[in-house]
């Protein structure tokens, strides 16, 4: 009977999959307590409540599955890394295939949080240590030998006296009726080969020559494509269009409504449909389409923004409090305040956000580039009324997340299409769509207050957080301290003594979104600035003054040292120069800078830039990397461009040549330091490295010209 | 009927003659190594050589492409190509790698004029492809090391 069990399992694993000639297959039970333990597919019986991450076939065909979307991480090397160390197989001998928020692959399929390798280190490594162990005790048994003897080496096991080796595929059967290692035994980081190397990343060749494919480079059989009008007005309703000329436009084949969900913000577009994505354009611009501006055409931000600022006076939820700041404060011999201020910006992925999708009967096929296709699976069975096993979703490349990706609006349009219109639909924003529709990354507004001892120590800090929320749901509470908003004020390791960290919330109608780093991207800017405005007023170094208040260990006092060090920080700057740091803990890991800036006519250059992050551990240092560059540049455009304004409820921005990104010419080189000295606490490596680029750069600015930024974005070449 | 060459091969497609080349190879000639991201010249996802030079197919009508010689990243073979896309390898440049096939074409038609490329050679002809993951100081070092290549 439970062999019966075992081959339906199996069975349905194979349907599951479409990989056919299965014989070992390995997963992690996902228990609730959060540990995860190796187990045998095969062997599972009933309960197949499994995490296939490992296959190897009879053919010796090795498939390792990543639940976690590439989006230019490197997660399509980081994640499958850690099963091949333990499994002795090089990468390039490996499938390596994205799931598709099948149940059976658990529920933590998306890429967010910089969460991937930090939250897989070890489940993962010991799904790669159990599937080694039982070939090798397959191989013993086979030889009759002590498994002693035996070790795996290139997907081998190998019988050491004798020299005679057996592939894995052709243990793979026996392999499964091993019974699962209780504890594998994982291998002494010493002996690593991949693991804690600059290894090169199999999606770099196919990113090189072109035949890497990404969500907008799928095409299927019959499709047709999808350009969709929503009202440049956010939060308009649609009351009529008129589609005559549009249907008149060769090629077009359809107009239809659709909408746009995006958690409580939903609102209805027009969608042309036609045989080529050309003719949808021409057709789009050929509807007319009446909106009820539902009285939002008057929105600006610059009067949003002086709402914000009225705002900061209300007494806000208290998010976290130490000793006892009103008191301190008001008896302190030295105060100040100061009140900082920043944008509202978007993700602008190159990649547009695009989706093919195909519904027919009572199936249906999504093909897409996405951070999130668990969610898509929960969300849309749900939303449409699908059986999970009639969803498919195909993850593809990402064309660049940032946060956007971890949002499925774009897929809820090409979704109601294809069922409406009974074709394929491949659905393209325009770059104008992307930069007008948002979901963007909301402004916050800081009103902070510190306090100094007559010995200019820090005695009483504040970091009162205005702002909207990223709480998507219609429950939200408005009155209690939102963690998401405040992220990492009350997490900075500096030993304050007296503390009250609050939060206002203010609303704004607009879509919004997570964006990387999240709300520390903004608060990282006010935080650490005000910090240096301290040092100032206490009249010592900012270096000096911050390491004063972390007496005790700490991984941020090792960064800071590191980033002393390493930025020869004590080292006289020419004369017109200025240096400064910053750093930021928070969910995500830890991240610093120290940037070095000179004066250059009104403006500055930024002349050195020098990155400190903490990991504990390092998977891949090469990606580590590329990562901290990457969120420099991202960190540089959020402070210097122009960000997102409104203008009678519209974006002024439409496209990259008035909503522009840093380009080469205006990038300095980052000098990138890791840190990975053990520890017990594995950081991440996404979104670290952002949040403390621009109050390092303010900072250095001050120490230059002696100009204090309190607002982002700033004009870099007029500071003074 | 439109007649286009690209990489070689002789097409026909049934276009507007407004429409851009980016779409005629994208989605008729199925050759999708050459990327939509801003449809006006901004970003550089979208560059292709035209008769050895660098164009935004974005904004490049088909019409005006046709009987020229037409060159996408799945194209690139000769010796130059050859050695950006070794380079780009040899450093990981791409992180998303959407905008990379541009960065591969305008890095291409740079080392074809000037073999020996500056900073300020590279700042002048890359700047016009965006890289949102932020890939400069990569493109930067692989493009001097493609330059290496060729020399030797």
């Amino acid at each position: 009977m439970a062999n019966q069990l075992t081959n339906i399992d199996r069975r349905n694993f194979l349907r599951l999959t479409g990989i056919t000639g299965a014989g070992l297959v390995l997963g992690l039970s996902a228990h609730a307590d959060g540990v995860a333990t190796v187990e045998n597919l095969a062997a599972a019986g009933e309960s197949f409540e499994l995490t296939p991450y490992v296959l190897i076939e009879k053919s010796g065909q090795i498939t390792i599955f990543n639940t976690k979307p590439e989006i230019g991480q490197g997660t399509f090397q980081s994640i499958p890394a850690l099963i091949a160390e333990e499994l002795e197989v090089s990468l390039d001998k490996v499938t390596i295939q994205h799931t598709g928020g099948e149940k059976k692959f658990g529920g933590a399929q998306f890429s967010g949080g910089s969460a991937s390798v930090r939250t897989s280190y070890t489940s993962l490594r010991k799904v790669g240590a159990s599937a080694r162990e039982m070939l090798i005790t397959a191989a013993a048994t086979h030889w009759n030998v002590p498994v002693s003897e035996c070790y795996a080496s290139d997907a081998k096991v190998f019988h050491r006296p004798s020299g005679k080796s057996l592939g894995y595929g052709e243990l793979a059967e026996a392999a499964a009726r091993v019974e699962v290692p209780k504890e594998p035994r994982l291998k002494d980081p010493k002996d690593f080969t991949i693991l804690g190397k600059p290894s090169p990343r199999p999606d770099v060749p196919l990113k090189v020559n072109g035949t890497a494919q990404f969500g907008i480079d799928v095409a299927v059989p019959d499709m047709v494509y999808a350009s969709i009008e929503r009202c440049p007005v956010l939060g308009s309703k649609l009351v009529s269009y008129d589609d005559s000329a549009a249907k008149k436009v060769k090629g077009v084949v359809a107009v239809e409504k659709c909408e746009r969900i995006h958690g409580v913000y939903r609102s209805e577009g027009v969608a042309v449909i036609a045989e080529t994505y050309w003719a949808a354009l021409q057709g789009r611009k050929a509807l007319k389409v009446t909106w009820d501006y539902q009285g939002n055409d008057k929105f600006n931000t610059k009067t949003y923004e002086q709402s914000l600022r009225d705002a900061s006076k209300q007494e806000g939820a208290v998010e976290h409090s130490q000793g006892d700041f009103d008191k301190t404060f008001a008896e302190a011999p030295v105060k100040l305040e100061a009140f900082y201020e920043t944008p509202i910006v978007s993700h602008s992925p190159i990649e547009p956000m695009n989706c093919v999708a195909s519904w027919k009967d009572d199936s249906l096929e999504i093909w897409t580039s996405t951070q999130v296709p668990g969610r898509i699976m929960d969300d849309f069975t749900k939303t449409y009324g699908i059986a999970p096993e009639k969803l498919k979703i195909h993850v593809m490349f990402n064309g660049g997340g940032f946060g956007r990706r971890l949002y499925p609006d774009y897929v809820h349009e090409a979704v109601q299409l294809t069922r409406k219109i009974g074709r394929p639909v491949k659905s393209i924003w325009t770059r104008e769509d992307d930069t007008r529709m948002g979901p963007f990354r909301p402004m916050t507004f800081s009103a902070m207050k510190g306090a100094l001892s007559a010995d200019g120590k820090a005695i009483a800090f504040q970091h009162k957080v205005i702002s909207p929320t990223l709480d998507m749901r219609k429950d939200y509470d408005k009155t209690k301290a939102d963690g998401t908003m405040t992220e990492g004020i009350s997490e900075q390791k500096y030993e304050i003594a007296n503390m009250k960290n609050l939060y206002v919330h203010h609303y704004l109608h607009l879509p919004l979104a997570a964006w990387r780093a999240v709300t520390s991207t903004t608060l990282a800017f006010s935080h650490e600035c005000f910090i240096d405005e301290m040092a100032v007023k206490a009249k010592k170094d900012p270096m000096a003054f911050r390491l004063g208040m972390l007496t005790k260990e700490s991984d941020t006092k090792n960064l800071l040292n590191k980033l002393k060090e390493v930025s020869h920080w004590d080292k006289p700057l020419p004369a017109g120069w200025g240096r400064g740091v910053a750093q930021y803990e928070f969910f995500a890991g830890l991240g610093g800078f120290v940037v070095e800036v000179s004066k250059k006519g009104t403006g500055i250059k930024i002349e050195k830039v020098y990155a400190a992050i903490d990991l504990g551990t390092v998977v891949n240092p090469d990606t580590v990397e590329a990562q901290v560059q990457g969120a420099a540049v991202m960190a540089l455009t959020a402070a210097v461009k122009s960000g997102i304004t409104f203008e009678n409820g519209q974006t002024v921005q439409s496209n990259y040549h008035n909503n522009q990104l840093i380009r080469i010419n205006e990038m300095p080189k980052v000098e990138v330091h890791i840190l990975a000295n053990g520890g017990p606490r594995i950081k991440g490596v996404g979104e670290p490295g952002l949040p403390p680029f621009a109050p390092a750069l303010c900072n250095a600015i001050y120490a230059a010209t002696g100009k204090r930024i309190r607002r982002l974005p700033f004009d870099i070449n007029k500071i003074v | 009927m439109i007649k286009l060459t690209i990489n070689n091969q002789p097409y026909e497609v049934d276009a507007s003659p407004e429409m851009p080349l980016l779409w005629a190879i994208r989605d008729m000639v199925g050759l999708t190594g050459t990327k939509f991201g801003c449809g006006m010249a901004q970003c550089g996802a979208c560059t292709v050589h035209v008769d050895g030079n660098p164009v935004r197919s974005c904004s490049f009508p088909v019409s005006a492409a046709a009987g020229k010689k037409i060159t996408t990243i799945e194209g690139l073979s000769e010796r130059i190509g050859e050695a950006v896309k070794k380079a780009w390898i040899e450093l990981q440049v791409p992180q998303c790698g959407y905008c990379q096939s541009g960065q591969i074409m305008s890095a291409t038609a740079l080392l074809k004029n000037k073999p020996k490329p500056t900073d300020a050679d590279i700042d002048a002809a890359m700047q016009g492809n965006l890289c949102r993951c932020g890939t400069y100081q990569r493109i930067r070092s692989a493009i001097h090391r493609a330059s290496e290549m060729i020399q030797s």
